[in-house]
């Protein structure tokens, strides 16, 4: 009841915007949501149903947007000539290194072992660095105003989103093999480090993703607004319905993406769901309940706690890859921690920790706040400031800072939720 | 003379820069230690703490200027950080009263005290940036160089300068000065016995009559004077902008971590490791070598182990090698 109640709210906000600003930022706001409950969705599962603290959302976030790059866009073959061969040989040789790093730490004897594995260390760095270096600029002195990098695979940009997915995981899979297991605050820290790591590789491994000069382009998976609105069948029917055909176009191409998303979020919805009220489920719960009881009866606790690291991590790389198949360009400086690690984390202990739709409740809840707390914050100040001279600087400022006004209300919300709600808006059952 | 070359360029890129660093990173790493020692907690929202602290003494820093008071050779807001930190204080003091003092009662897990801290990031975060903006602020003033490469050359008669900015040097007397202080008032004063009897051993402090909220007030004030201290040197050093100390969170945790969470020696240690790695790593030493080497060995190319750009991975990897080999750090730290 309380469920239908407050969806029903969150509809009624997003159609308010539609019938008060206009329909195309309601679906702006309607998409991002759709993007933002996924990564919820992530959260809630590594945190609700298994107590893990990751607080590198934003480095699988833009995992998944790496993925798009890599699968959707088309090759350069002149790159690959120039270096991409060097390139992948270097990365094979630093893995083997690492393999064997390990290896050797596993067989030789203590007292070797320490020299042996930081001599395998400093070896395969030098011989990684001497590799890489000189195709790596090979590659980035390609037509570098254009291309400079190795390009992707070609493949349709609908297959990015569960590369986006396995990425994620990939890189879950090494950080959860070694923070998990210690306390609760090192998994945080660790993953606060390990997404700041990838975004610096990001922006600055121009020969993957072209850095700061960002990849624009992208293909979609959607019409484009031009074609539409060059397509007389198109526009036929838009002026049936009494659109005129640029407006018509960009909602249809909106909301295709929306159905998109749709479809990606119920399932995996369902799938949580599913997962949640399975033997599986009841286990992770009695995992995160009580450790030591768990183990008593026989559960790997750090298996249990990787896998659903891995798991959740996955979903963030999902909607990672969807929210840059959305913006159509990768852009690693718009990556922000507090606005795609924290602000996700208010979106779950607002919506419910552990209950699935309590997540993806506070998805679309926290985003549709995000997106209007900045025409209320101008509304408020304008208020304010109303009684104050024009042309005074108090004024100028206050007008001119309201955009900040809104990490000031997420950190109020989140902190009235946990006091007086501490179980979220939709609790778990 | 090349070997006295090649300790100059060392002295100037890597050792006095390395030092300084360390310096700010430790004062961080023992507010974020201190915190959670006492209150057991890792506090988020630490670095936001450090920049609004810092906003604090800049703002009183141009009142200070516009009055026309300037304390000589050194910058005004060495003058304004007494009081940046009442102000600062009187915020924590207040953030604990509204905010944490409710779970320390209701004896909340430390996770959930994280995520809470989270939450005053936020609003810390959200209030720097209202008041004084997300752009960088730059509120050096006083004598810029207390020895400048040029004097240093025409001094010495070496090829290579060194320089020395006088907010290294005041980085560095102020850190030890401070630290100097701590270390003094919690060894040798009855309320720093008390706060360390309270780290060590919660029950057993409060059967002996110690007022755990009067700890948990004198820790809130000395982590205010620390994160003020801190910043402001950060700042003054290189240049204040809300973001930069929102990132400089993970060199701190590291350092805490690194030296052990919950000990202060562990924290400068660990500071100070961090630091040199850092500037070590991420340092091109051509010029180093070049001096070193004979000629036939010098180096083409830049001899830079990682740009400076991955210089969070650096403090990540040793973050990682001793959380695998030594989990609770170097300086035998807790492990709740």
């Amino acid at each position: 009841m309380r469920t239908l109640a407050l969806f029903a709210l969150i509809a009624a906000l997003i159609l308010g915007t539609g019938f008060v600003q206009s329909w195309n930022s309601a679906l702006i706001i309607l998409n991002m949501g759709l993007v933002s409950a996924i990564m919820a969705l992530g959260v809630n599962l590594q945190w609700g149903l298994a107590g893990l603290f990751n607080v590198g959302v934003m480095g699988f976030v833009a995992l998944g947007g790496l993925a798009v790059v890599l699968t959707s866009v088309a090759p350069v073959p002149e790159a690959w000539e120039a270096g991409g061969w060097r390139v992948a040989a270097a990365i094979v040789l630093a893995l083997a290194a690492i393999a064997v790093a390990v290896l050797a730490w596993k067989r030789l004897p203590r007292k070797t072992r320490g020299w042996a594995v930081a001599a395998i260390a400093v070896v395969g760095f030098f011989v990684y660095r001497a590799l890489l270096d000189p195709a790596v600029s090979a590659i980035e002195a390609v037509d570098p105003a254009a291309t400079g990098f190795l390009g992707g695979l070609g493949l349709p940009v609908l297959l990015a989103w569960p590369v986006g997915g396995l990425l994620a995981a990939g890189v879950a899979w090494v950080i959860g093999k070694t923070a998990l297991g210690l306390r609760s605050d090192y998994l945080a820290i660790a993953t606060l480090g390990i997404a700041e790591i990838i975004l610096a590789v990001l922006k600055n491994e121009d020969w993957l993703t072209r850095g700061v000069k960002n990849v624009i382009g992208l293909p979609r998976p959607v019409p484009y607004e031009i074609d539409l609105q060059g397509d007389p069948g198109f526009v036929e029917t838009a002026a049936g319905l009494g659109l005129d055909p640029t407006t018509a176009s960009t909602i249809y191409v909106k909301l295709g993406y929306s159905v998109l998303f749709a479809v990606v979020l119920v399932a995996l919805l369902v799938l949580a769901q599913l997962a949640l009220n399975s033997p599986w489920g009841r286990m992770m719960r009695a995992v995160r309940d009580n450790e030591e009881a768990a183990e008593a009866m026989g559960k790997d606790v750090t298996a249990r706690h990787l896998q659903i690291f891995i798991l959740g991590s996955a979903l963030c790389g999902i909607a990672g890859a969807m929210m840059t198949t959305l913006d159509g360009q990768l852009t690693p400086s718009s990556y922000q921690p507090l606005r795609y690690t924290f602000l996700i984390w208010v979106m779950v202990i607002v919506g419910g920790s552990g209950n699935n739709l309590g997540a993806v409740l506070g998805g679309f809840l926290i985003w549709f706040l995000w997106v209007q707390v900045e025409p209320m914050g101008q509304w408020l100040m304008g208020a304010i400031t109303a009684g104050m001279a024009d042309g005074s600087a108090l004024k100028a400022h206050l007008l001119g800072s309201v955009q900040h006004m809104r990490l000031l209300t997420m950190g109020v919300i989140l902190l009235l939720v946990l006091r007086f709600a501490p179980r979220g808006l939709l609790p778990e059952r | 003379m090349d070997f006295l070359n090649a300790l100059v360029v060392l002295a100037n890129f890597v050792f006095i820069p390395a030092f300084a660093y360390g310096s700010q990173l430790a004062l961080g790493a023992l507010g974020v230690t201190l915190i959670y020692g006492i209150l057991r907690f890792s506090n988020f929202a630490h670095g936001d703490t450090m920049a609004i602290g810092t906003m604090f003494t800049i703002l009183v820093t141009w009142g200070l200027q516009a009055l026309g008071v300037s304390f000589g050779p050194l910058p005004t807001a060495l003058l304004a950080i007494p009081f940046g930190i009442v102000l600062t204080a009187l915020l924590v003091l207040g953030t604990d009263r509204l905010v944490y003092r409710f779970y320390r009662e209701q004896k909340a897990k430390p996770v959930i005290l994280v995520i809470v801290s989270m939450g005053v990031m936020f609003i810390y975060n959200g209030l720097t940036r209202l008041i004084i903006g997300p752009g960088d602020q730059n509120f050096a003033d006083g004598e810029r160089f207390l020895v400048s490469a040029r004097d240093f050359k025409a001094m010495t008669g070496l090829d290579e300068g060194l320089a020395l900015k006088s907010t290294q040097a005041i980085t560095v007397v102020v850190a030890i000065l401070v630290v100097a202080l701590l270390f003094w008032f919690l060894n040798h004063t009855r309320t720093g016995k008390s706060m360390r009897a309270y780290s060590d051993n919660e029950d057993l402090a409060l059967l002996s009559g110690i007022n755990p909220e009067r700890v948990v007030m004198v820790t809130w004030i000395i982590v205010a004077a620390l994160a003020v201290v801190a910043g402001t040197l950060y700042g003054l050093d290189k240049s204040f902008k809300p973001f930069t100390y929102f990132q400089i969170l993970l060199p701190i945790f590291a350092s805490a971590i690194v030296g052990g969470l919950g000990s202060p020696i562990g924290a400068i240690a660990g500071g100070f490791i961090i630091a040199f790695s850092e500037v070590g790593i991420t340092y091109a030493w051509k010029k180093v070598l070049e001096y070193m080497l004979p000629e036939s060995l010098e180096p083409s190319g830049l001899v830079q182990l990682m740009s400076t750009d991955y210089k969070f991975a650096v403090s990540f990897v040793i973050l990682i090698i001793v959380l695998l080999f030594r989990p609770t750090g170097l300086f035998k730290g807790k492990s709740v």
